[in-house]
């Protein structure tokens, strides 16, 4: 039996109020702890989450204060030592910031950006994905077309557009993000929402008289969840990219909040004269970043989705 | 048929009519472009005689609706910076960008639909794990990152390829192209690849995803079993079915080669109009952001609705509707 199959047959058998996700979520869990690709993933981006919180514990200086930063010691290479004395573990940038310090504070911003914007974009995109579907008719094929002229057109077009309006700024930008993002949550929804609405379960539910909001977000919703959370993992990767490609771009991110992007950004200019640190290490952090999130969907994806076999 | 030119046509009236409102207001709001346009020591009077000039002393909606009246005779404005119709600046550079994004398409189906069927035949195979591998990372790569490295390695380090500009050009019909002289070319094949490597990814996943499928068809079994020679059930069956979806993808993915060439080009100091763009948002060059948002939802209208046709064309199945799908 597939796992949707297995779903259906646990809310439909389960007393409600009882949990009864526990078991699809620890059977999830155990599959992705079952994959290699997938656990790597998992330390990758749980160390890099764990840097980016205890950033301010971990970082030998903080970038952003003035104060701290020398302005001899710029452009000094990996691991030289500083005119106090300490070591420049990844080497410092134009103004003397050290650079391991400069990235774990990135980090926090870009993960920031990444997770608030996401999980924004899919409370407004699934929500309006189930009344689509839930509605269907007219209310379905607005909303619908809406979404397939949105996604006709690519992410960063329509962030430029909204960062031209708009002006710099987090705020801002995690705006522009949940506007190219929420589309692909709505649409996600509606699919398997419209699905689900046609099974046995939800049948058994009407006939029960339980009242519409019950069915939606008791019965149809948890169901699913398992191809929005597929979606959400790759999209949350993406608005990272998205972000550091804008604010490298110098319309995302302020420089007084910095991302990794903008840690790259700021290195582009001295690449050319070999200075290849500043740009190289906060590349190789957003890369493992991106790399770690999409190992950890892919594989949810195959554990998820149970039509694909193999 | 024909209605469902109409209602696409309506259709891509309205997106152009929403956008174009979203962004007058959005950039009205915003700022004041007469800050850019002046210098700080303008007196008063100059000023006034500029924000007359421009029409900016009007209600918004007076405003918009003289930018509407114009842009219908094709007028989008002067350029607040260069003083010259924003039509012609973006439509000027329009040919370099065109030209970069169709490079990284060709690009990436040439690398990335062979990479694919042999993904796809033998998945379990060492090459093709790497394959897949490369086509993550492909994902993975930050477009503009991976620019930078690849300017360090092959320009800075290795000195092959130069690592800006669009090199000597000969003009075709009046269309400057970089391609047809070497030094153009030794210009265009770093951008290209930089811009075509995400979507080598994507068409190695599509192909592969599609050769695994339809080979597990009946079709395919039914061939084997009347002997048809392996090579052929490849070429006409397997490969003709995986293409109908490719179609799709590629049409949307040379609009979004096009969006995305904004990054490639800043990089690689690419004279195309994604350049342009970002640097009329940084000065608030109303017009020059508002024409090329016009051109780039008509281009995308046109070519949107040219994969629905070829679509159509390719897989009879599929039925032009006018409403919903």
């Amino acid at each position: 039996m597939s796992t949707r199959q297995k779903d259906a047959v646990s809310v439909h058998t389960a007393v409600p109020g009882t949990s009864v996700h526990a078991s699809p979520l620890a059977r999830t869990l155990r599959a992705l702890a079952c994959d290699r690709l997938a656990l790597t993933g998992i330390i990758i981006v749980g160390v890099l989450l764990f840097a980016a919180l205890l950033a301010p514990l971990i970082a030998p200086q903080n970038p952003y204060d003035l104060a701290q930063l020398d302005i001899m010691d710029g452009r000094l290479a990996p691991g030289s030592e500083s005119m106090t004395g300490t070591v420049y573990l990844l080497g410092t940038d134009d103004q003397g910031r050290d650079l391991f310090s400069a990235i774990l504070y990135g980090l926090r911003t870009s993960i920031f950006v990444g997770i608030i914007s996401a999980a924004i974009a899919l409370v407004i995109g699934a929500s309006i994905g189930l009344v689509s579907a839930y509605a269907g008719g007219r209310t379905d094929a607005v909303l619908m077309r809406i979404v397939d002229i949105q996604l006709s057109f690519p992410a960063i077009l329509i962030a430029l557009i909204f960062l031209a309006v708009l002006g710099q700024g987090v705020d801002k930008i995690i705006i522009a993000l949940v506007v190219t993002q929420w589309a692909y949550y709505a649409r996600t929804v509606r699919g398997s929402a419209l699905v689900e609405s046609k099974r046995a379960y939800i049948d058994a539910a009407r006939s029960m008289a339980l009242p519409d909001r019950r069915i939606i977000f008791r019965h149809i919703l948890p169901n699913c969840l398992p191809p929005l959370i597929v979606v959400a993992t790759m999209r949350v990767a993406y608005a990272i990219m998205l972000e550091a490609t804008l604010s490298f771009l110098g319309i995302g991110l302020p420089v007084t909040e910095p991302s990794l992007g903008l840690l790259i950004s700021n290195g582009f200019e001295y690449m050319l004269s070999g200075d290849y640190w500043i740009s190289v290490f906060p590349g190789i952090t957003l890369l493992l970043l991106i790399v770690g999130i999409n190992l950890i969907g892919d594989s949810l994806r195959d554990i998820l989705n149970p039509r694909r076999e193999g | 048929m024909s209605s469902y030119l109409l209602s696409r046509a309506f259709q891509a009236v309205v997106t152009l009519f929403v956008m174009s409102v979203l962004v007058f207001v959005g950039l009205y709001l915003v700022g004041n472009p007469v800050d850019v346009l002046l210098s700080p020591s303008a007196t008063p009077a100059e000023r006034l005689e500029i924000i007359q000039s421009f029409g900016l002393d009007r209600p918004v909606w007076e405003q918009y609706f003289l930018f509407v009246s114009r842009a219908l005779t094709g007028d989008l404005g002067n350029s607040f910076v260069f003083n010259q119709p924003a039509l012609d600046l973006i439509l000027h550079r329009m040919p370099a960008t065109m030209e970069l994004a169709f490079t990284a398409l060709v690009m990436a189906l040439v690398i990335g639909i062979p990479l694919g069927i042999r993904a796809g035949l033998k998945p379990e195979g060492l090459i093709s794990k790497s394959i897949m591998t490369f086509s993550i990372l492909g994902f993975s790569l930050p477009t503009f990152w991976i620019g930078l490295i690849m300017i360090m390695v092959f320009s800075v380090q290795l000195g092959w390829l130069p690592a800006s500009g669009r090199g000597d050009t000969v003009s075709i019909l009046g269309v400057p192209l970089s391609f047809l002289t070497l030094d153009g070319l030794s210009h265009l094949i770093l951008p290209a690849f930089n811009l075509a490597l995400f979507k080598i990814s994507l068409v190695i996943r599509l192909t592969r995803a599609g050769v695994m499928e339809i080979m597990q068809l009946d079709f395919v079994r039914f061939a084997r079993a009347k002997g048809i020679p392996e090579s052929r059930i490849l070429r006409v069956h397997v490969l003709k079915n995986t293409l109908i979806p490719l179609i799709t993808v590629i049409g949307l993915e040379l609009g979004s080669l096009i969006a995305f060439a904004v990054v490639t080009e800043t990089i690689f100091a690419w004279p195309g109009m994604g350049k342009l763009i970002i640097d009329a948002i940084s000065v608030l060059d109303r017009p020059v952001i508002l024409a090329y948002l016009m051109i780039t939802v008509i281009m995308f209208s046109i070519i949107n609705l040219l994969v629905d046709i070829l679509y159509s064309l390719v897989d009879p199945r599929v039925r032009l509707e006018g409403g919903s799908r």
